[in-house]
C-alpha cells in the first residue's frame, strides 16, 4: 500500500517537521507546497530524479536556504526564520554532498570546532567528545592530518563526523555515498546504522538505493518539487508514479 | 656601525608599522573586508587617549587602558550595524562603506579637534625621547616598548588563533561561513569580535604614533599606507607574516633614510613594489602564500 503525505501517524514525537514549503529561483519552482515530517529516531531516505528539490529541502530544514513560503518546525517550534546555526544548536547536523571540510585546520579541529559550538561542550568534554566521534568515523589515526590533503572518502568521513561531533538529534545526510565503493558505502552505513539506533532521527538523500534501503525505514520520494510517494520503502519503489518519475512513463 | 644602527632603528620603526597592520591583517583574514577606515580609526583612538591625557588629565597609560574597551565596543558596534550588512552586498561594498566611513572619521576629528597638529610626547616625558647607548648603537625606551607590545599582540593573536577554541571558531568562519554556520558557529558574532579586536589594536598603534611623533585628523590615509604594505610584504591574512612585513618595511624605510633622508619612503615603497612584482607577475595567478 502507498501511502501519501499527510495521511502517514508515525509513533515518536515529531522532532522536525516542514509544512507547505515553498521555493522559487527565478521561473523554477524548486520546492512546490512540500510537507515533510521527521519524527523522533525515524530513518527517512529521499529519492528522486536530478533536479527534484532534494537538496534544497534538505538546506530549508538545516536552515541555509529560507523559504519563500511555509513553516519549519523543530520540537514544534517554528524555526522558519533561525539561522542554521541556531538550529544546529538547537540538534539539527548536516552534511554536505560535497564535503566542506575547513581546509586549513586538521581533522581533530575540525571536529572541535562542532563539538564546541554545535554541542556546546568545553576544553576537555569538547576534546573527549571529538576523539569519541573519529574512533566512531574511523578518523583517528588521521586526527592531526590537515583536512585539504584528505582523499574523497575520508573527505566524506569528516563530513559526517563533524556534523555528528555537534550531537544532533537529526542528520541531515546529502548524498554521502556518492563516488564511494561499495565496501566504502558499507562502512558508512553501518556507521549510520549505530548513530540510529543510538536515537539519532537520520534524512538522508541518496541515490545508491540499495544502500539507502539498508538504513531506512521510511522513503520519500521527490519529483519536481513535490513530494510524490512517502511511506514504506518497498512500497513507495513500487508505485506506479514513482517508476514513471524515474524512467518515464511507459506507456500514455 | 652607522649601518647597523640603521637596521636597529629600522626595526623599532618596524615594530609600530606591524602593529598598525594587524587589525587590517586580521580583519582581512577573517572576512576578507580591506578596511579603508583603518588608519583613521587608529587616529580616532589616539585623539580619544589624547583627549583624556589632556583635558582630563589622565597619565596616558590609565588613559590608553581605558580607551580599549572603548575601541573593543566600537569595533563590534561597527561589524553589526554597519559591516556585516555590507558584506552581503559583495566584495566591494565593504570597500566603499570603509571608505565613507574614513571621510566621516576624518570630518568628525576635524570639526571636534580642529586641525591642529598634536602630540602625546609633552605627557609621556623621557619615554618618547630617552634611550640607551650601547656601544654606539641606539635603543630608545619608546622603540623597544613598541617593538614588545607588537610581538606580544601579534604573537598573542596568533597563538590564540591557532590554539584556542576562540581562534579555531574564527579561523572556521573565516574559511567557510556557511558551513560553520551548520556546525553552530555564529558567524556575524565571530566577525563582530575579529571587528573589536582590530580596531583595539587600531588603537593601541595609534596612540604609540601619537606618544613617537604626531597626529592630526587627516593623518590616518598616510599609516593606512604603510599598514597596506606591510600586510602585502608579509603575505595576506598571515598575522606571522604581518609582523615580518612591519620590520622588513621599517627597515627599508632607515636604510633609505641612512642613503639619504629624502630616500626614506621611497624605498619603503620601493621594496614594497618590488614583493609585487615577484609575488603577482603574469604566470602566477595564484599569489604565492
Amino acid at each position: 500500500m502507498t501511502v501519501f503525505p499527510g495521511d502517514t501517524v508515525f509513533p515518536g514525537d515529531t522532532v522536525l517537521d516542514g509544512e507547505h514549503l515553498h521555493k522559487r529561483y527565478g521561473r523554477l519552482h524548486v520546492l512546490d507546497d512540500v510537507g515533510f515530517t521527521a519524527a523522533d529516531g525515524e530513518a527517512i531516505g529521499i529519492v528522486g530524479p536530478n533536479g527534484a528539490g532534494k537538496t534544497t529541502l534538505l538546506n530549508v530544514l538545516a536552515g541555509s536556504v529560507t523559504p519563500d513560503s511555509g513553516t519549519v518546525r523543530l520540537d514544534g517550534a517554528d524555526v522558519t526564520r533561525s539561522g542554521p546555526q541556531i538550529r544546529c544548536r538547537r540538534g539539527v547536523g548536516r552534511a554536505h554532498q560535497i564535503p566542506r571540510p575547513f581546509g586549513g585546520m586538521t581533522v581533530l579541529e575540525n571536529v572541535l570546532v562542532g563539538a564546541t559550538y554545535g554541542a556546546g561542550l568545553r576544553h576537555r568534554e569538547a576534546h573527549r567528545h571529538s576523539i569519541e566521534v573519529l574512533r566512531r568515523c574511523e578518523l583517528l589515526d588521521l586526527a592531526n592530518r590537515r583536512a585539504d590533503t584528505l582523499g574523497l572518502l575520508h573527505r566524506k568521513r569528516l563530513e559526517m563526523a563533524r556534523a555528528v561531533a555537534t550531537r544532533p538529534r537529526v542528520l541531515l545526510l546529502d548524498e554521502i555515498g556518492a563516488g564511494l565503493t561499495d565496501a566504502e558505502a558499507a562502512e558508512l552505513v553501518a556507521t549510520i546504522r549505530e548513530l540510529n539506533a543510538g536515537g539519532v532521527t537520520v534524512v538522508w538523500i541518496e541515490h545508491i538505493v540499495h544502500v539507502l534501503l539498508q538504513v531506512v525505514n521510511r522513503l520519500i520520494c521527490m519529483d519536481a518539487g513535490r513530494v510524490i510517494a512517502d511511506g514504506e520503502p518497498s512500497a513507495v519503489l513500487s508505485d506506479a508514479v514513482v517508476v514513471d518519475a524515474y524512467l518515464g512513463k511507459a506507456r500514455s | 656601525m652607522t649601518w647597523v644602527n640603521a637596521v636597529l632603528q629600522g626595526i623599532f620603526l618596524g615594530g609600530l608599522y606591524a602593529l598598525f597592520a594587524c587589525g587590517l591583517s586580521l580583519m582581512f583574514g577573517v572576512m576578507r573586508i580591506i578596511n579603508l577606515a583603518h588608519g583613521d580609526l587608529a587616529v580616532l583612538g589616539a585623539f580619544v587617549v589624547w583627549w583624556a591625557a589632556t583635558s582630563l588629565g589622565a597619565p596616558p597609560a590609565p588613559a590608553l587602558i581605558g580607551a580599549l574597551p572603548l575601541a573593543l565596543a566600537l569595533g563590534y558596534l561597527l561589524q553589526v550595524t554597519v559591516l556585516t550588512r555590507s558584506l552581503r552586498g559583495g566584495e566591494l561594498t565593504p570597500l566603499l562603506t570603509t571608505f565613507g566611513l574614513a571621510i566621516v572619521i576624518q570630518n568628525a576629528l576635524l570639526l571636534i579637534f580642529s586641525p591642529d597638529v598634536r602630540s602625546l610626547a609633552t605627557v609621556t616625558g623621557s619615554l618618547s625621547t630617552g634611550s640607551w647607548q650601547i656601544g654606539g648603537l641606539t635603543v630608545p625606551y619608546l622603540g623597544l616598548l613598541i617593538l614588545i607590545v607588537a610581538t606580544g599582540v601579534l604573537g598573542g593573536l596568533h597563538l590564540v588563533l591557532e590554539r584556542t577554541g576562540f581562534g579555531r571558531e574564527m579561523r572556521a568562519a573565516a574559511q567557510d561561513p556557511d558551513t560553520a554556520a551548520l556546525v553552530g558557529v555564529p558567524a556575524t558574532a565571530v566577525y563582530a569580535r575579529a571587528t573589536a579586536i582590530a580596531v583595539a589594536t587600531a588603537t593601541l598603534a595609534g596612540t604609540f604614533l601619537a606618544v613617537h611623533s604626531t597626529i592630526d585628523p587627516a593623518s590616518g590615509p598616510t599609516q593606512l599606507i604603510f599598514a597596506f604594505e606591510a600586510v602585502v610584504i608579509g603575505g595576506l591574512g598571515s598575522l606571522r607574516g604581518t609582523l615580518i612585513g612591519g620590520l622588513v618595511l621599517g627597515v627599508a624605510q632607515t636604510i633609505g633614510a641612512q642613503i639619504d633622508p629624502q630616500y626614506s619612503i621611497l624605498a619603503g615603497h620601493l621594496v614594497f613594489l618590488i614583493v609585487l612584482l615577484v609575488r603577482f607577475s603574469p604566470g602566477r595567478l595564484v599569489p604565492a602564500a
